[in-house]
């Protein structure tokens, strides 16, 4: 059993390579879904099975419904309303992303090793975490749509989630809850904050919300 | 009497060995609605080639005539040191993936001299696409084997796929299925299969490999033609090893099973090759890197294990 849960983390360390070098917009939107579900699944398989009845069935699904369907909804409702052009304009190439992403697996499964944590009973859950934490950074740092800032923030939450899940086996279901309604309340708000910017400033490129003016840059004393 | 079945096993590979081609084609025909060549096809182009006289250009020298033996010796040296459905090769030793790997080298930098000297610029142009590719598809093919000899413990290819049984796939089956992946995609990538390079094309500004032997006619091309039989059997006899962990006990039992698994490959490749397009020609290095992620991925999971 714990095989298939390494089989899942496997799947989860390639999503974040797939997300590092996928160029269309709504493709991201999808893989850091498919991520998120893979992710709820994850306690099904390595906990032990069905040790809380009720408790280990419900927060599974409600969060497979929220970041399998309402977030990528929301999301691609964003994107469409914001009129964006479909792909994710990186900075850097998207070899340079996948390199990067294996050099942060690798670091991570170092600093795994040498992190003073609880015994897991499914192994490279921490690297694959933390992989996923700074795939995460990745996305916000390196593209420039306003979108993959919220999809960057949403792979982060992944990754602490299925850290959570390598440290604590028993979490508290309200906190688990109110973790989750935070991330609800955080991609509805940003979604709205997206759809806003673009009406503002007919784009959502981050690299040019950098001032707090509607001057542009070089127009400065007109 | 045990020296048999190490020589048998090594004949068959390289009598067998030309059959893959002609099973890629049929599987492709099928998908395609048509009958297709035969099977045999390749063996028929031997023969027919090896009774032709080359010809040779005016400003080719030695290193033109060469190039094509090289390149099969090379081959046929490393399929000495390939284990066959499990069972140790005669030229098993410490450390012999890196001896396939420098053969394999060598073959291809046999080909690209050779290319190289025609003097002709399509094939210096093949000859720098060849070499740019295999640049991304050796350090995955390399860190794969790596990856392999951590998972059993040795660094014999015939010891890494003996150590190899149904045990190993069920606790190191991430591992395995990520180097399967990769050895995939670096066969797809060095045979100049499809979504790399398309065998068929006759157009000398997306060819790749097929630009490269342009030049080559009679017994030469037949020895290219071959040599591209082995290393596509090298590889498929890789994968074939890799999924097929289970020892049926007797030899014919296993070398029966290993065969249709080297079919299976082709097969494989062949259902590959007609569902996919060929990828743009600045994609194929993102294949690559994709491969080589896969062995770097498998190998940090096993040394980290």
């Amino acid at each position: 059993m714990n095989t298939f849960a390494e089989l899942i983390i496997v799947v989860v360390i390639l999503l974040d390579m797939a997300l590092a070098v996928t160029g269309s917009l709504s493709g991201c939107i999808r893989l850091v879904a498919v991520q998120g579900v893979v992710a709820g699944l994850l306690p099904l398989l390595a906990g032990g099975g069905a040790a809380h009845g009720v408790r280990a069935l419900i927060f599974p699904v409600a969060i497979v419904t929220l970041k399998g369907v309402v977030f990528p909804w929301l999301l691609l409702r964003a994107r469409d309303r914001s009129g964006a052009r479909k792909d994710v304009e990186p900075l850097i190439s998207y070899p340079a992303s996948i390199l990067l992403c294996l050099g942060a697996f690798i670091a991570s499964s170092w600093l795994g090793s040498r992190l003073p944590l609880p015994e897991t009973n499914v192994a490279w859950i921490v690297p694959a975490s933390l992989a996923t934490i700074f795939t995460g950074f990745l996305l916000i740092t390196t593209r420039t749509k306003a979108i993959t800032q919220v999809l960057g923030y949403l792979v982060i939450e992944n990754g602490i989630y299925i850290f959570g899940l390598a440290l604590f086996v028993e979490q508290p279901m309200l906190v688990e809850l109110a973790i989750l309604l935070d991330v609800f309340v955080a991609v509805f708000v940003m979604g709205i904050a997206i759809f806003h910017i673009s009406r503002e400033f007919d784009h959502i490129d981050t690299a040019e919300l950098s001032e707090l003016s509607d001057w542009r840059s070089g127009e400065y004393g007109k | 009497m045990e020296i048999i079945k190490p020589f048998s096993q090594y004949l068959a590979a390289m009598l067998l060995a030309p059959l893959l081609p002609g099973i890629i084609n049929r599987v492709k025909a099928f998908f395609g609605g048509r009958r297709g060549q035969p099977a045999l096809q390749l063996y028929f182009d031997l023969y027919k080639l090896f009774r032709k006289t080359p010809v040779y250009s005016r400003t080719a020298t030695w290193v033109f005539r060469a190039g094509p033996v090289t390149g099969v010796c090379a081959l046929v040296t490393a399929l000495l040191v390939l284990p066959f459905a499990g069972r140790p090769s005669f030229l098993a030793f410490e450390g012999d993936f890196i001896f396939l790997l420098y053969l394999l080298g060598l073959a291809r930098f046999a080909t690209v001299l050779a290319a190289l000297d025609t003097g002709s610029a399509f094939e210096g142009m093949g000859a720098s696409r060849e070499v740019q590719f295999a640049v991304f598809a050796e350090p995955a093919f390399f860190l794969g084997l790596a990856a392999l000899a951590r998972v059993g413990g040795q660094t014999s290819l015939s010891g890494m796929f003996a150590a190899l049984t149904p045990e190993t796939w069920r606790v190191a089956a991430p591992v395995l299925a990520l180097l399967t992946a990769a050895f995939f995609i670096v066969l797809l990538a060095e045979n100049s299969r499809v979504p790399a390079d398309d065998p068929n094309t006759h157009l000398e500004l997306t060819m790749i490999h097929e630009v490269m032997v342009l030049d080559h006619s009679g017994p030469d091309l037949a020895y290219i033609l071959y040599g591209a039989a082995l290393k596509l059997w090298l590889f498929a006899a890789l994968i074939a090893s890799m999924v097929l962990p289970r020892r049926t006990g007797s030899w014919a039992g296993d070398s029966a099973l290993f065969l249709l698994a080297v079919l299976g490959v082709a097969v494989a490749v062949g259902v590959v090759e007609s569902v996919l397009a060929r990828l743009r020609l600045t994609k194929v290095p993102y294949l690559l890197i994709t491969a080589f992620a896969f062995s770097a991925l498998a190998l940090i999971f096993q040394v980290g294990r």
